[in-house]
């Protein structure tokens, strides 16, 4: 028997709820089919002239992205808060924001990693050009993990709610909106000819600034909604 | 070494115990009684911090439990009502899961020898889900066998368990006290440790 360091704490966090979302395959299913199903729809509802579908590609892939990681917030922590496994985690001789951290990064995996990995098949749907497709990639790749970040403090303050599930989106999804705004904007700036770099610097810095803080608000959150 | 004084407890605005003291001391066993809705549990969550009293101060080694943070937690072997395992993992899974979480590392074959000894031979690698409600429990339990924390605080760990499991479960606490341990639990059902007698608290 061996104490447990804080890093193999982490990756002990993370191994297991990628474990458990591999036994509940369904569940990770629904937000992918979600994603591709919102995306899919527009073009069938706005009808298929390239000029238009490929003007509103970024906006309504990104739409759907912050809709489908909305899907999954609620089961973030509500089956440990049921079966007891959340009253070990706040017990764990290691810092909680730590663990916390741990189930944000298996999340993202989750639910924003398969959607950063679909975008280039949805975004071929609006006629994207290559250049704005691995703009659209490379910005989900760093907004995603923010969805989960602030969607982590959204499902820890609602935890044990009655309709916390409605409450979660309303709470998280304008907390969202920079990302939509400069993930939308970094691809529209490079169809226009412009640089990127400005919008996916803002992106970057916002990544960073969730990291700092989320993991600590969500595990103060847990800790309230635990009394 | 716990040292609980003038200790108040509200669920809302309802007020379920105040000024209570006792202190617990290396090799001590104390049972919390009560009627149902006395607060039984709310004293245990309070003890471990889940909680906070509403008066009082709960002392661990001379420090307030609160200002010592993880270092209580790490002194701590909680099991409440709740099993805590997961349905979709197997026994072995879940043992070496809860014991990291609890930040040790267990390697298969203690963990193995540990679902062996709480009589869950040829049951290890069974997803829990498949399991009965005292087999879960068991699950839960051999935590127990693994834990070097002197503190024990147990919320009814007889619920579901038959005979042969509350006598092995009587062994292990005598063990744990012999060890050094304290142990502080609530039960509906009789539970004696040989050898030691069983401090009563009771909750009116």
């Amino acid at each position: 028997m061996k104490k447990l360091s804080l890093f193999a704490l982490l990756l002990l966090v993370i191994r297991r709820d990628l474990l458990l979302a591999m036994r509940r395959r369904a569940d990770v299913l629904t937000t992918l089919v979600f994603f591709v199903m919102v995306v899919s729809l527009f073009p069938l509802g706005v009808g298929p002239e390239p000029d238009m579908l490929r003007k509103m590609a970024p906006g309504v892939v990104w739409v759907a992205a912050l809709l489908a990681s909305m899907l999954s917030l609620t089961r973030l922590f509500a089956a440990d808060h049921a079966d007891g496994t959340l009253e070990q985690m706040l017990l764990a001789p290691q810092s909680l924001s730590v663990l916390v951290l741990g189930k944000m990064i298996a999340h993202w995996m989750v639910s924003g990693l398969p959607l950063v990995l679909m975008s280039p098949v949805l975004g071929l749907q609006f006629d994207m050009s290559a250049q704005g497709l691995g703009i659209l990639m490379i910005g989900l790749l760093l907004g995603t993990p923010v969805l989960s970040m602030l969607g982590a403090v959204g499902a820890a303050l609602t935890l044990g709610l009655r309709g916390g599930g409605v409450l979660v989106s309303l709470l998280v999804l304008p907390l969202c909106i920079p990302v939509l705004i400069f993930g939308a904007g970094a691809v529209e700036a490079v169809n226009s000819g412009l640089s990127a770099g400005a919008n996916l610097a803002l992106m970057g810095a916002i990544a960073v600034l969730a990291l700092v803080f989320t993991p600590w608000v969500a595990a103060q959150a847990l800790r309230i909604s635990m009394e | 070494m716990l040292e609980v004084s003038n200790l108040a407890c509200s669920r809302g605005d309802h007020p379920l115990f105040s000024g209570l003291s006792f202190q617990l001391e290396a090799g001590e066993l104390m049972q919390v009684q009560g009627e149902n809705g006395k607060g039984k549990t709310s004293l245990l969550r309070t003890l471990c911090g889940f909680m906070q009293p509403e008066a009082g101060e709960i002392r661990w080694r001379g420090g307030n439990i609160a200002d010592l943070g993880e270092d209580y937690c790490a002194e701590l072997l909680y099991l409440g009502h709740h099993n805590a395992i997961k349905d979709e993992l197997n026994a072995l899974e879940n043992l070496q899961i809860s014991c990291g979480l609890a930040g040790v590392e267990l390697d298969e074959k203690e963990a193995v020898i540990a679902l062996r000894r709480i009589g869950l031979k040829g049951r290890e690698l069974l997803p829990v889900r498949v399991l009965s409600q005292g087999q879960r429990r068991r699950v839960a339990l051999a935590r127990m066998l693994v834990s070097r924390a002197p503190l024990w605080v147990l919320d009814e760990p007889l619920t579901a368990l038959d005979v042969g499991a509350v006598g092995m479960i009587q062994g292990l606490l005598g063990e744990h006290l012999v060890r050094g341990g304290m142990v502080i639990f609530t039960t509906h059902q009789p539970l004696v440790v040989e050898g030691v007698e069983t401090r009563r608290l009771v909750l009116e």
